[in-house]
């Protein structure tokens, strides 16, 4: 079942790459502006050996895991004092109501003048961006809780912290995890739109520079690794979410991708 | 540690609660809300005190942003609703691009989306490409079109279309390709006609994946028209921020940020009205993330 499933998709998928092959040799398709797809698969491989791509490669995926933690260790531990204490959460809840929706590209240029590094802003709009997903899931999962487990714990004498760490916490991991994933995903269109605009070593700054050069087939390559990098990481995140909660049923029928 | 299956999330929701018709009790449950949001002006009073003190550069108080937003956006004459030159040439275009692209792209996208989930085939065939396509940062992808579109409003219609397709196509096939088997075959059963099959069973049934994926896309939406502006346009409140940046105008990036803030307000205010009264009937719509 599952296996025709993934041939077809295969299939698909290098009918695709024909089919765009055959309208570039035909002449339907202009190869200046689209190169052929031989040729941009060429461009691909080439790109493995390119040092100058693996290091915007590593600075892209460097600031957005350095956003990602510190996002965490910022919206985590704020979701869960709102999750367990309503009148934290109803009195903040409208600010961040208020912020949440402000495009985080919106912020670049303040990013620009108040960090000298490039890097220090990209990781700075990195966390601003990851951070609503991951509070928003944790509250969730904090709504979520199971009262009995909580009220037992209470009952046999256990501190409120103590009931946060072994019920609630354990119970929010899943719809946490979620919001990993989520914020992962914005953290690699943010830190990618940042090195568009600003540069600093990244992918962005990769592909403009090809852009400078005319090299079509290498932007549109380093965007298909982009591509696959940003699969990978979202299969991985999501196969470890699988694995970590299967325990968690309830998960995928409120799940947002 | 898990939830019973039969415990509903939340005893009523809000649009199922009976609403009193009497005056007094509407108008305290609007001072209620009201009293709410208290943390917003306090918080406000905050950042202004702060920011007086501080004297930052970077920071200009609230109350100097508002007189400026004032100045350089709403002070133009009533004829043009109060809209300045800046307002016209910058913000009108910004909001006609992003609104147009993103309803073209979610009709197509939503179109394409359920027929491609109804057809197990057509599904199985494309649902790689898609998650591939939807993977791809397509900021990334505004320098290419750069080349193919060159600056200008084809290359935001562009950028934004691209930007909000995939998630959207990709929760639509997904909701539609879901639709509970009984229901089909009891549309079957009643002999009912293909139209009322798609109208009245599948898109509902599909409707909370589909407005998931909405919700998604209109951050992405943003997004891709701000970008697209600091990087390819003469016009556009990306492009104004751009320019204010340069001058280092600080007070009129400012008010740049707050309208672009705004806009995301707004847009997801709008959004979620529309999609509480489209899926009242829904009990999970109220408390997805």
């Amino acid at each position: 079942m599952t296996g025709r499933r993934a041939l077809r998709g295969a299939l698909g998928a290098a009918g695709f790459l024909l089919l765009m092959e055959a309208l570039g040799r035909a002449g339907v398709i202009d190869t200046y502006t689209l190169p052929l797809v031989s040729s941009i698969l060429a461009g691909a491989a080439g790109l493995l050996a390119d040092p100058g791509f693996l290091a915007g490669v590593g600075g892209t995926l460097s600031s957005c895991a350095a956003g990602l933690l510190l996002a965490c260790a910022l919206a985590v531990p704020s979701g869960l004092v709102m999750g367990t204490l309503p009148a934290v959460d109803r009195a903040v809840r409208p600010l961040v109501e208020f912020l949440r929706p402000i495009p985080s590209v919106a912020l670049l240029p303040l990013a620009m003048f108040l960090f000298t590094s490039g890097e220090q802003g990209k990781i700075a709009l990195v966390v601003y961006t990851c951070c609503w997903p991951l509070l928003i899931n944790t509250m969730y999962g904090m709504r979520d809780v199971d009262p009995l487990a909580k009220e037992t714990l209470r009952s046999f004498g256990f501190g409120s912290l103590d009931v946060v760490r072994r019920v609630s916490l354990p119970s929010a991991a899943p719809f946490i995890a979620t919001g990993v994933r989520i914020a992962a995903s914005v953290a690699l269109i943010v830190a990618v739109s940042v090195e568009l605009v600003a540069g600093g070593d990244g992918i962005g700054t990769f592909v403009s520079d090809a852009a400078a050069g005319n090299r079509r087939d290498l932007m549109i390559a380093a965007t298909l690794w982009t591509g696959v990098i940003g699969l990978l990481v979202n299969t991985l995140l999501a196969a470890t979410e699988r694995r970590a909660f299967r325990w968690h049923h309830t998960r995928s029928s409120q799940e947002t991708p | 540690m898990t939830r019973p299956a039969g415990r509903p999330r939340r005893p009523i929701s809000r649009v199922n609660r009976p609403v009193r018709p009497d005056r007094t009790g509407a108008a305290r449950r609007v001072a209620s809300r009201a009293a709410g949001l208290w943390i917003v002006p306090v918080a406000l009073l905050a950042w202004e005190a702060a920011t007086r003190v501080a004297a930052a550069v970077y920071f200009p108080p609230p109350s100097l942003i508002v007189v400026h937003l004032h100045e350089l956006w709403f002070s133009g004459p009533a004829g043009r609703a109060f809209l300045t030159e800046d307002a016209v040439d910058h913000l009108l275009p910004s909001l006609a691009r992003v609104v147009v692209a993103w309803v073209a792209a979610c009709v197509a996208a939503v179109a394409l989306g359920v027929l491609l989930g109804r057809s197990r085939l057509l599904g199985d065939v494309t649902e790689p490409l898609i998650h591939f396509f939807r993977s791809v940062p397509p900021p990334l992808l505004i320098p290419i079109f750069m080349t193919m579109t060159g600056v200008g409003t084809p290359l935001q219609i562009t950028a934004i279309v691209f930007g909000v397709v995939w998630p959207v196509l990709l929760n639509s096939l997904d909701g539609a390709r879901h639709v509970d088997r009984r229901y089909l075959d009891t549309c079957q059963a009643f002999g009912l006609s293909r139209t009322i099959r798609l109208t009245r069973v599948i898109l509902p049934a599909a409707a909370p994946k589909i407005f998931a994926g909405l919700r998604l896309s209109i951050g992405l939406a943003l997004i891709m028209m701000i970008i697209s502006e600091y990087i390819g346009s003469t016009e556009g409140v990306g492009y104004r921020m751009l320019v204010a940046q340069g001058q280092v105008d600080i007070p009129s990036m400012w008010t740049a940020i707050v309208i672009l803030g705004l806009l995301g307000l707004l847009f997801n205010a709008a959004f979620l009205h529309v999609e509480r009264r489209a899926l009242a009937w829904h009990s999970g719509a109220h408390d997805t993330p």
